[in-house]
């Protein structure tokens, strides 16, 4: 075979290194459908190159941990003979190309991602990020973004059948070209059932199932391929459709035939398709695998073996049986309507061998294919640093805090979590907006997850390491805050351009902070994704860290964030929190009223942070509290009134004693402060003393009203109906 | 004067809907079936005093920017009297 | 006694309805799929939610054609008890067993939030345990459940006291606020909202049991 032309492997973006490595693999000229292998398997999505010398550094093992990254979905177990299994990952281009559809099977690869472990998905949550929908120019973009993603992330979920029970929405003009669709998921299982996306046995059959190929989602580079023509390119989409039908249908059968005993692994064809999944299976086995094209079940006729391998059709799965019990497989998909076909067998010459009409069209060693894939220890500098403190004007508390909670993103997203189907499986114990996390029962132990996502680009902004930190420390916050106790995490890394320094150093940084504190707060990565080159008009996005923390607790009534009764003190457990000038820069305060970002986030202590967390979760287990909710965008204010904002309407008056400006003892973010309402502060307090954290009674709960004095002198003072209805019905006038 | 536009999946792109009903004819026996594609009709009807040409341009705009998703999807204008 | 619980494929509240029927109310339930001629010793039959085949080409409308629709029109003829609920109701109006069509929401977008419903008839199998007027507290979770029907079929639901449930503030624009109805014999039911999803205290909610307990003492009583 002859060398590719300089301008074919660019376009395949290989450099000349990368392609020389191919050479000394492959011990020749790679072909066509070689390149086309090495180059999906060697790029950035599937091979973190940019990122995995830094990845290292993450905490990734635990007690509880049975597999950590490197498989499908990390999996944790939670006793009583079940695990979980849980993932975060990003769908962000495809959802700005396409909205629906790209949000749409973001969905659809990370429930497979969980079910390919054997896991029966229970719970799905997102992050999403959106440019501002008020901008005079972007903002009909904007909404129309918004209103795809929302609108296909609910077509899929509502329809497969997993509740979409929580997630965050935030809006900030950098994601204008560039929206960030996070989906998590979560799947139990038992914990002898957990499969694996490893191939096994020479002889054994390799089977594909579910829908047929078509010429899906090929990447970039072939489309740039002198060989297609124009009209060739029209037709050649890269976002691809999806079925949540054909996914559900998938679910049943493929934990049905799991069931028969007759399977040795299975992985999802996700991105990459079948060069992935063929060869990562073979890679993790230590094994080969060959198969015929010709056998794969396709949609359109005339595909190249190039094609049929790059094609990134969804709803595909790929497994390994053992060989004499294919028609126990065969048998239960023929039960659901899906197509099944054997188009290779497991070798032992650790070789991906791809035949076409018989002949063979790549033979490439797995190994070095999955796991010599190129390592970039990238230059990185200083994360950009923001502006100095502007003049901060006076904004009284009493104007400011409806202004605050009718802003994008504090206030209520109902609009968007009443499209998803939040309770089908009936184990959501506390959905959207009940509590700080999301909870779900496990039917079968008695016991709950609960799980929380959070990720502030301004914080991360500010300060990568810090921003990182912050997130696993509201991620955790929120989880004690129901009483949960964390116990591991996922993550996705939104970042720009890597090949710049200064966004290589966010990374890099954002990376130190996680490993720092996911490690403190005992909560390991068991998986994630990192997303990089998000940029809009030459500009990255903020760093975005997102963080999936999941916890667990005994199955009860949840401890909910309205206050029930009157009368009841309210506590607001770790203090008031420290701020300056400074530290309140990248707040909600300064977002939307001084409308800049400046200084440094919040700090946190994460000593102190981890006391705050473990009294909360004592108070919860000893009863004490009725009501509970952490303090986060928009500071004690804003939690007060969203703590108003139940069906009695129930309210408080508190009276702070602190030195700070009323402006920022009302909206500062420190962390590290849980506001709850008890009928018991002495125990509570006794509590706080044992923890060694502040936990001053400010104030009582009172009917219809909300007042907040500073040593007693009124801030400000608010009918709770009409900050309720600013809170609830802001979002719908923002999208309209 | 009246326009219709049809829009449906460009023929290489996966029609979930299609296919599912094109399965449950066969399934019902309808053997003569070999494949079914959904798509969505527009009827738009025009303004009086507009040229067929303007007509023709404007709803050509129309389904290319909003109607449809280039995309993944393609249409077709028809202008009727 | 025994429930059938459906299972078409595509139907996702299946799970939930057999939970509910079993665990919450204590009675027995098999699932039977959606290619079974026949449904053996139940004594009443759930259509649970769920997007039966997607829900491609129109709710329901595939579905309908299942062996095992052929059975419940049976069994509903020789007076069985049978519930849709959601994408059940959906199948039992395409199928003719109960008038009228659902259509699109007419906010257009899919909705899931607790709604409240007042009871308009208890002379029927799935209402007979709950007062007359009662106000019940369950969620839905749809984005057709529009109910439709011409003016002559309404009349004769309210003339035949045939309407179970109406909407207490409508939340998809249904026509005389209906969430669910009976068929002319009473013993074939459907409803948007989702009965099996309020059977269990940690839900929120239990109103949806009493919906069970009608069927219960029904069968029991027969």
């Amino acid at each position: 075979m002859t060398a590719h032309a300089p301008e074919v492997i660019a376009q395949h973006q290989l450099t000349a290194d990368e392609y020389r490595k191919i050479v000394a693999i492959l011990g020749r000229e790679p072909s066509y459908t070689e390149l086309g292998i090495f180059s999906v398997m060697w790029s950035e999505h599937c091979s973190y190159k940019s990122s995995r010398l830094h990845l290292k550094k993450l905490p990734t093992r635990g007690r509880l941990v049975v597999q950590g990254p490197g498989e499908n979905a990390g999996i944790i177990d939670i006793g009583g003979g079940y695990v979980i299994a849980f993932k975060i990952e990003s769908h962000n281009h495809p959802s700005f190309i396409e909205p629906f559809q790209g949000a749409a099977t973001g969905v659809g690869g990370i429930l497979r991602d969980i079910f390919t472990m054997g896991a029966r998905p229970i719970a799905v949550l997102d992050s999403l990020r959106f440019g501002r929908l008020d901008d005079p120019k972007t903002g009909a973009r904007n909404r129309r973004i918004l209103g795809g993603v929302v609108a296909g992330i609910a077509h899929y979920g509502n329809c497969f059948g997993v509740p979409t029970v929580g997630g965050e929405c935030i809006f900030e003009p950098c994601y204008d070209g560039n929206p960030l669709v996070n989906v998590f998921a979560l799947g139990i299982c038992k914990k002898e059932e957990v499969f694996y996306a490893k191939a096994a046995g020479e002889g054994n059959p390799v089977i594909y199932v579910g829908a047929r190929t078509g010429r899906d989602g090929i990447h970039g580079a072939s489309m740039a391929s002198a060989e297609f023509t124009d009209e060739a390119k029209q037709k050649r989409p890269n976002v691809q459709v999806g079925d949540p039908f054909m996914e559900k249908l998938l679910l049943e059968a493929c934990l049905e035939a799991m069931r028969t005993g007759a399977i040795v692994g299975i992985q999802d064809m996700g991105a990459a398709g079948l060069t992935c999944s063929t060869c990562e299976m073979g890679s993790r086995g230590e094994v080969g695998i060959e198969i015929e094209l010709d056998r794969v079940p396709q949609r359109e006729t005339g595909m190249t073996p190039y094609e049929i391998m790059l094609s990134e059709s969804q709803e595909r799965m790929l497994l390994v049986a053992e060989k004499g019990r294919e028609e126990e497989v065969y048998r239960v998909f023929r039960k659901w309507g899906l197509e099944a076909a054997e188009i290779g067998v497991v070798t032992e010459d650790g070789k991906l061998r791809v035949r076409h009409h018989g002949v063979v069209v790549a033979e490439i060693p797995n190994r070095e294919l999955a796991d010599e894939a190129p390592l970039y220890d990238r230059p990185h500098t200083h994360p950009p640093r923001a502006g100095l403190i502007p003049d901060l004007p006076v904004s009284k508390v009493q104007r400011t805090l409806p202004t605050l909670l009718s802003s994008l993103d504090i206030c209520s997203k109902r609009w968007i979590w009443e499209q998803y189907d939040y309770q089908v499986r009936t184990n959501t114990v506390a959905g959207p907006e009940r509590t700080d996390a999301a909870i779900v029962r496990i039917k079968e132990t008695g016991t709950s997850i609960a799980i929380s996502l959070d990720g502030n680009g301004r914080y991360s902004f500010l300060s990568p390491r810090e921003g990182a930190k912050l997130a696993v420390a509201e991620c955790c916050r929120n989880l004690s805050t129901v009483g949960a106790r964390p116990v591991a995490a996922t993550n996705c890394l939104n970042f720009g351009n890597p090949e710049r320094p200064e966004i290589m150093a966010q990374l890099v940084e954002a990376i130190e902070g996680m490993a720092e504190a996911c490690a403190f707060f005992d909560t390991p990565i068991t998986g994630g994704n990192v997303s990089l080159y998000n940029e809009t008009l030459g500009e990255g996005i903020y760093p975005t860290p997102v963080l999936g923390i999941v916890g667990t607790l005994k199955t009860a009534e949840p401890v909910t964030i309205p206050f029930k009764n009157t009368g009841r003190a309210v506590i607001l457990l770790g203090g008031i929190g420290e701020c300056d000038d400074t530290r309140f820069g990248g707040t909600q305060y300064a977002k939307e009223i001084v409308k800049q970002l400046w200084g440094l986030p919040p700090a946190l202590d994460l000593e102190r942070e981890k006391r705050v967390q473990f009294a909360m979760r004592k108070i919860i287990a000893e009863g004490l509290a009725e009501s509970a909710h952490d303090l986060s965008d928009g500071g004690l204010a804003v939690a007060l009134a969203e703590c108003s904002f139940g069906p009695n309407e129930i309210g408080a008056l508190i009276d702070v004693d602190s030195d700070l400006r009323p402006e920022m003892l009302a909206f500062h973010e420190a962390p590290s402060r849980i506001l709850i309402s008890t009928e018991f502060p002495k125990k509570v307090a006794a509590i706080a003393e044992k923890y060694e954290i502040e936990a001053p009674v400010v104030g009582v709960t009172i009917e219809k009203g909300i007042e907040i004095r500073q040593r007693t002198i009124t801030l400000g003072a608010w009918e709770i109906g009409a900050l309720k209805t600013a809170y609830a019905q802001a979002f719908e006038s923002h999208v309209r | 004067m009246k326009a219709r536009v049809f829009v449906s999946y460009k023929s290489t792109v996966l029609d979930p809907q299609g296919q599912t009903v094109c399965a449950a004819l066969r399934g019902l026996g309808h053997r003569t079936i070999s494949d079914v594609r959904q798509g969505k009709v527009f009827d738009i009807a025009i303004a009086d005093g507009v040229t067929r040409e303007e007509a023709h341009k404007e709803i050509e705009t129309i389904a290319h920017e909003i109607l449809a998703n280039p995309v993944i999807e393609e249409y077709r204008v028809e202008i009727v009297d | 006694m025994k429930f059938g619980v459906i299972v078409f494929p595509g139907s996702n509240c299946d799970h939930d309805a057999f939970y509910a029927v079993t665990t919450n109310l204590g009675q027995k339930a098999e699932y039977i799929w959606h290619d079974s001629p026949s449904l053996g010793d139940v004594d009443a039959v759930i259509l649970p939610g769920g997007f039966a085949y997607g829900d491609y080409l129109r709710c329901g409308a595939i579905a309908r054609f299942s062996p095992v629709m052929g059975a419940v029109g049976k069994f509903a003829a020789a007076g069985g008890l049978v519930m849709g609920f959601c994408n059940g109701f959906q199948i039992l109006v395409e199928a003719g067993l109960l008038p009228g069509a659902l259509i699109r929401n007419r906010g257009l977008k899919f909705v899931c939030r607790e709604v409240r419903l007042r009871t308009e008839t208890v002379h029927s199998p799935f209402t007979n345990a709950a007062q007359e007027g009662q106000i019940l507290r369950l969620p839905i979770a749809h984005g057709e459940g529009c109910y439709f029907a011409d003016g002559r079929t309404l009349d004769e639901l309210d003339a035949e006291d045939r309407v179970l449930f109406r909407y207490m503030g409508n939340p998809n624009g249904s026509l005389g606020d209906i969430a669910g109805i009976l068929n002319r014999e009473r013993n074939v039911m459907g409803m948007m909202p989702h009965p099996e999803r309020a059977s269990d205290p940690l839900m929120g909610s239990t109103d949806g049991l009493t919906i069970f307990q009608s069927v219960l003492h029904a069968v029991v009583r027969a």
